[in-house]
């Protein structure tokens, strides 16, 4: 009752995507700078999203009231609505594998790189490897260890961005009591 | 309709405390009653040392429980006086009558983290022991005195609250208890210089959460 659309009637937290998609262009430019190495910025973006990822989660849990996921196809749900809550875009779910167990994100655009053209030295650069550790760290708080990686990118001349999702196991160890 | 709110714990999901918040001194309320009597020699309560404390043992009278411990005599606080003194200075006769003031023991910070630790296999017991699969854990937990509400979530960290326990219908518990987990995803979490699993120290959770709190007493709801 106190939620209305999902942010609370009080929240004034919405921000413009502009200014979040140059703060975070600024972010990743620094980065290159202080690392010059296109593979050691990749890891680093991958990192600072897994910290993201960790506590972002309990954000969406907060907000949405949302159960615990019986198979990844749920998952996959979840996922899609996360990203509409938190960069109000909703990627497509496709390619899921035989198995279940593997499905892609479609972003028709980049959403962090609206204004971004990839110079030739950085042709190896994932520019929104944010998202992958943010995914990849959410995931695992709540006991889901997934791998996840850039297959396709608007920037590098595809048509569309495509993040690929793959289970990898559920962690048992530290499963809170009372859940299984 | 209108809620008493004890204590609010938060237990990091590896059992630790990470906050606590002691309503009952901010708002003044009865539960830490504090009395003050005159005695004269020789004294007909009984007291023992237990952990540093002198405790009612034996001898309840005008509004002084067995349990109580001695804050002051004659309006001076005993912290600082080791047991000896306090003692030597209560079997004296020349030192009546005497000013003796009793209250409800405080839990420390080290008791409130023996306890939150306490909870946690506690509320893994319940979950073993429940005849159905599926077994939330402990999530009301009543008394005559306090009624406890506790709330896990999927990452596993516990939410519990300590309120009055003659609660009728819809008393707005369960929607504080999820407007807590609002704050601390927003206050704590979003702070980059908190880190995971270790204690709360955020004025802002602290100022929003009393707000929270003061708005549940008043309203029922939030």
């Amino acid at each position: 009752m106190s939620r209305v659309g999902g942010r609370s009637s009080t929240d004034p937290k919405k921000v413009s995507g502009e200014l979040f998609s140059l703060t975070y262009g600024s972010l990743v430019a620094q980065i290159l700078k202080d690392y010059e190495n296109v593979d050691d910025v990749n890891k680093q973006l991958e990192k600072m999203g897994y910290n993201i990822g960790v506590r972002l989660i309990e954000d969406f849990l907060a907000r949405t009231n949302s159960g615990k996921c019986q198979d990844f196809r749920e998952v996959s749900e979840k996922v899609q609505s996360a990203f509409k809550m938190f960069l109000n875009i909703s990627p497509t779910v496709t390619s899921w594998s035989a198995t279940s167990d593997e499905f892609s994100l479609i972003f028709d655009t980049n959403p962090l790189a609206e204004f971004v053209e990839l110079p030739d030295h950085c042709y190896n650069l994932r520019y929104a490897n944010i998202l992958a550790g943010a995914l990849r760290g959410a995931l695992e708080m709540v006991h889901i260890e997934i791998a996840c990686w850039f297959i396709q990118d608007t920037l590098k001349g595809d048509n569309f961005t495509e993040l690929r999702v793959k289970f990898i196991r559920k962690i048992e160890d530290t499963i809170p009591p009372g859940d299984d | 309709m209108a809620t008493r709110i004890y204590n609010v714990f938060i237990v990091s999901k590896s059992g630790g405390l990470i906050y606590d918040y002691d309503h009952t001194s901010s708002s003044g309320t009865v539960h830490n009653l504090e009395v003050e009597k005159t005695f004269g020699y020789p004294l007909d309560i009984r007291l023992i040392s237990e952990n540093r404390k002198m405790i009612v043992e034996f001898g309840a009278r005008d509004g002084i429980a067995t349990g109580h411990v001695l804050i002051s005599m004659n309006g001076i606080s005993i912290e600082g006086m080791s047991e000896e003194q306090i003692k030597e200075f209560i079997q004296k006769e020349e030192n009546f009558p005497l000013n003796l003031k009793f209250g409800r023991p405080r839990l420390s910070t080290n008791e409130k983290i023996v306890l939150a630790s306490m909870f946690y296999p506690f509320f893994a017991l319940a979950v073993q022991l429940s005849p159905e699969l599926g077994s939330s854990g402990i999530k009301e937990l009543e008394t005559d005195t306090f009624k406890l509400y506790c709330n896990q979530t999927l990452t596993g960290v516990k939410f519990i609250i300590v309120a009055e326990s003659k609660i009728s219908g819809s008393s707005g518990i369960e929607s504080l208890l999820d407007k807590i987990y609002e704050l601390y995803a927003d206050y704590a979490l979003k702070n980059p210089f908190y880190s995971l699993e270790m204690p709360i120290r955020a004025d802002l959770f602290d100022t929003n959460l009393a707000l929270a709190i003061d708005q549940i007493e008043r309203t029922g709801f939030i």
